[in-house]
């Protein structure tokens, strides 16, 4: 047999959930990506037919297969609203790994899932090496949304506005963190994500801010890794595994009621991704990753939900704001109120929705490395609606969204100030 | 077959990003919502501007190259599969703009690739009212509701697409431009080619642009429904709504076994032990609305409705207008393969047809979940299968078989709103004639002598 017979057999596993696909297109009226490319193999519903149409030996051109899922930002827009409930993200995710692994991983994308996303301290090291080079390659725009771009770069950053390295990451600034429990009693684990470590500092800040103000003690080791999404994505399971052990082993015997996120794609990976993939390590991690999955939440959920903050009247004069509701949190996990919640504690901020707030901004990830254009047309559409809304800053609860949004924001001139709603939250406490 | 030349014309004139031609990219424009195989076109091309789209088809005339035209690819009768291998593809969906929404004169003119749902939102924005609202209308195109006669949960009183279709602009099968109809609401100048181009399922012209009648929307609405304990009694309460000479804008039908699961879907909070329910929705002046609603009210009760519910709050309302829309999808929840049919009887032949339906599924020994436009006579008996189970599937066919025979003799028809095409083209003959089926082809042999217009589709010609 040889190998795209192989490979066929394979994909032919996934038989019983691509069949009910029946076909409505309803995938499209909310894919991002046929929104921005008009294609049918970048909706759902082409995809599937591709994947089948292989796993059936009708197509025999895994290269361009790969290509067609590649164009998909993950976002589970599709399945959210899939009306006979396809599997979709699920069957994504493994055709991934299958063609991809068939076809190889890029060199590039082994040496940053594999080795630098899995180890934490050398990952730590290479990213400080880094930043106090960064004033010699970036340079400021002059926008509200303080980003750099990288003229110098643009072979590999192209014309991105995103914010610079920080000059001192989180687990630097603040060493291994293991508080004692006070005087209400709960303790977390404060799970920053790569870019709440190296790039959005103050978010995390304004998070540990808001834990010490209501007595919450904080676990935050130095060691964790990455949560392993961009590895998923890239149908790298190896290398995501490599990243959840590491994990496993720093939360093993720590001693924590709840790990909470300010990154929607790292709540929604510990909490629905791991214990899926643990399944691939010994029991005992995969029990491990339960017992994780169990205690993971939204940082907003756990301050609406289990500190109990509340929304408050706006004063006079209070700043118009509005919300972008991640993928990761409003797809899969129907979180929706709780952050606005959080938003609205501050009475200096008045809110306002604005149109699409649950279509996706387009950043996707690694998505937005491969597919930078269209990441722009499908950030452009959000843009708009946020510009559109009249709000003064635009808040969400997921970096990667940040990055985007102050990417897009920036690029268009527009005064609109990005923030995580637990900065927004942290101001009041002031 | 298409040569190398002809692929470099086409990429010539609509630019390269318009023209697909890779096996992956040709895969996706090889199906359509029907449960029929996929046929992988030669080519697919987007045209940019409705010009370009006819200078293709003239170059596929001249070339003899085969073509079906596409917008969303959302129809049920297998109308936007390829007929063959060496078909084109014509993609309407780059053609999207509203090019006039007249507020004095109550139109506005289309072309083929704008969304139905957007449409209706910017003739909302501008304070009137396009009814038709098929289950596809956020992904379907105005184009392919024109070419399948879309209808839609509003039929009974406010008609289907042809009842809002003034004007139309198409390329015929040479690639020359026609033009029928007009702005007006009163237009005798030559053939009503409109009537020619509604349900002509991409065999008689490619549609460019359309003239669509637009409406006052109604001042007020009202929204019931009504929960049976049996499905006759929900079916007699339907004809007796007609009988008292009321047309609600929406009068729909779900059954048990639906029910259950648009309620598992949606969370809804429908009867979930109800033989059948009704929904309805009488809109207009606010007086009427009050009256017909109370009218309403007392025919239910006397057809021994269980309960009647009225929504307390737009939310609560549109909620279960949701819950009717989502009816086929979750239905297609159910078993892997969904088998749509839209069989159609006069309004007082519903209880005998919902009846037959019932039956004739015992007697094969197949699921079916039946919902649909019951003021309109158009149900969905929707049959719940496993195509890859062969067994199955045939006993679903002579389902179907046997169903239409009886919707035939109900003085009903094949097909209320998803069209012919490659699905129901055997049936044809059996509610027509054999004289209607010549006729049609000879239509057809006039208008499209080198057979490239969906040659297969509706009556095949070759």
């Amino acid at each position: 047999m040889n190998n795209l017979q192989a490979l066929a057999q394979r994909l032919m596993t996934l038989d019983d959930k691509i069949t009910a696909c029946m076909r409505c297109g309803m995938c499209k009226a909310v894919c991002p990506m046929f929104g921005a490319s008009g294609e049918e193999a970048d909706v759902a519903r082409g995809k599937l037919a591709l994947i089948n149409n292989l796993a059936h030996m009708l197509l025999d051109d895994p290269q361009a297969l790969a290509e067609k899922l590649g164009r998909c930002l993950l976002c589970s827009s599709c399945q959210a609203s899939c009306p006979p409930g396809v599997e979709i993200m699920p069957i994504f995710r493994e055709a991934r790994e299958l063609v991809y692994n068939y076809l190889g991983l890029s060199p590039v994308k082994k040496i940053i899932f594999g080795v630098l996303l899995a180890n934490p301290g050398l990952f730590n090291f290479s990213m400080r090496l880094g930043a106090p080079a960064q004033g010699l390659l970036f340079k400021k725009n002059d926008d509200v949304q303080k980003t750099v771009c990288a003229p110098m770069f643009n072979f590999f950053l192209g014309d991105r506005h995103i914010r610079p390295l920080a000059k001192k990451p989180l687990h630097a600034i603040h060493g291994h963190l293991d508080e004692p429990r006070k005087e209400n009693g709960v303790k977390v684990a404060f799970f920053p994500g790569c870019l709440g470590d190296k790039m959005y500092v103050e978010m995390s800040e304004a998070c540990l801010k808001a834990l010490k103000h209501h007595d919450v003690a904080v676990f935050m080791p130095t060691k964790i890794a990455c949560c392993g999404i961009p590895a998923i994505c890239s149908g790298d399971v190896k290398g995501m595994l490599k990243e959840l052990q590491a994990n496993l082993k720093v939360y093993k015997d720590a001693d924590f009621d709840y790990i909470v996120t300010p990154c929607a794609s790292c709540t929604s990976t510990i909490k629905e991704l791991w214990p899926e993939y643990a399944a691939r390590l010994s029991p005992e991690d995969q029990r491990l990753a339960e017992d994780i999955s169990r205690k993971t939440m939204d940082i907003n959920v756990f301050m609406a939900d289990v500190l109990g903050v509340k929304p408050s009247e706006p004063k006079r004069g209070a700043k118009k704001v509005t919300y972008h509701d991640p993928c990761h949190l409003v797809k899969s996990m129907g979180v929706t109120s709780e952050p606005r919640a959080v938003a609205k504690a501050n009475p200096d901020y008045e809110f306002t929705e604005m149109k699409e707030h649950d279509r996706c901004c387009g950043c996707g990830g690694s998505f937005n490395l491969f597919h930078y254009d269209y990441s722009r047309k499908i950030g452009q559409r959000k843009r708009d609606n946020i510009v559109d809304s009249g709000a003064e800053v635009v808040a969400t609860s997921c970096p990667a969204c940040m990055m985007q949004l102050e990417d897009v924001l920036s690029h268009n001139g527009d005064p609109v100030k990005v923030k995580h709603t637990m900065e927004l939250y942290a101001e009041s406490l002031d | 077959m298409l040569s190398q030349g002809m692929i470099n014309d086409i990429e010539e004139l609509l630019g390269k990003e318009n023209v697909k031609t890779s096996e992956a990219d040709r895969q996706t424009y090889a199906y359509d919502s029907a449960v029929l195989p996929s046929v992988t076109p030669a080519m697919v091309v987007f045209p940019p501007t409705t010009e370009k789209m006819g200078e293709c088809v003239k170059k596929f005339y001249e070339a003899g190259i085969p073509m079906t035209i596409r917008g969303a690819g959302t129809n049920l009768s297998g109308g936007t599969i390829p007929d063959s291998t060496d078909n084109v593809v014509i993609c309407t969906e780059k053609l999207n703009r509203i090019l006039e929404i007249n507020v004095n004169d109550l139109y506005a003119v289309v072309e083929p690739g704008v969304i139905t749902q957007k449409f209706a939102e910017a003739v909302a924005a501008k304070g009137l009212f396009y009814p038709p609202d098929p289950g596809s209308q956020s992904v379907s195109t105005m184009g392919g509701n024109i070419a399948e006669n879309a209808g839609g949960l509003r039929g009974l009183k406010y008609g289907v697409t042809k009842d809002y279709l003034m004007g139309i602009e198409f390329y015929d099968s040479t690639g020359a431009l026609v033009k029928s109809g007009s702005r007006t609401v009163k237009c005798v100048t030559g053939y009503n080619l409109c009537g020619l181009m509604i349900q002509s399922e991409g065999t008689l012209g490619v549609i460019s642009q359309a003239v669509m009648k637009l409406v006052p929307p109604p001042q007020a609405t009202r929204a019931l429904m009504a929960v049976f304990a049996d499905m006759q009694d929900a079916a007699d309460a339907v004809a007796g709504i007609i009988a008292a000479h009321i047309l609600p804008c929406t009068l729909e039908f779900l059954d048990n076994n639906t029910i259950v699961r648009v309620d598992d879907f949606t969370h809804a909070g429908l009867p979930r032990d109800a033989g059948a329910i009704l929904l309805i929705e009488v809109d207009g002046h606010p007086a009427q609305v009050a009256d017909e609603a109370e009218a309403v009210e007392k025919v239910l009760k006397a057809n021994k409705a269980v309960a009647v519910h009225v929504p307390k709050d737009a939310q609560e309302k549109a909620k279960l207008w949701e819950a009717r829309r989502q009816a086929l999808p979750v239905l297609a929840r159910a078993r892997p393969t969904t088998v749509l049919e839209d069989a159609t009887v006069p309004r007082s032949q519903i209880p005998a047809m919902l009846k037959a339906v019932n039956e004739i599924a015992a007697k094969n020994n197949v699921q079916v979940g039946t919902f649909g436009h019951a003021g309109d006579g158009n149900l969905h008996p929707t049959f719940l299968c496993d195509i890859r189970d062969k067994d199955e599937f045939r006993r679903v066919e002579n389902a179907v078989d046997e169903m239409f025979d009886v919707a035939i003799k109900l003085n009903g028809t094949l097909s209320g709103e998803h069209g012919i095409g490659t699905a129901k083209s055997k049936w044809l003959q059996k509610e027509t004639s054999a004289g209607t089926i010549e006729y049609s082809r000879r239509l057809r042999n006039a208008l499209d002598p080198k057979h490239l217009l969906n040659p297969t589709k509706m009556v095949e010609i070759s």
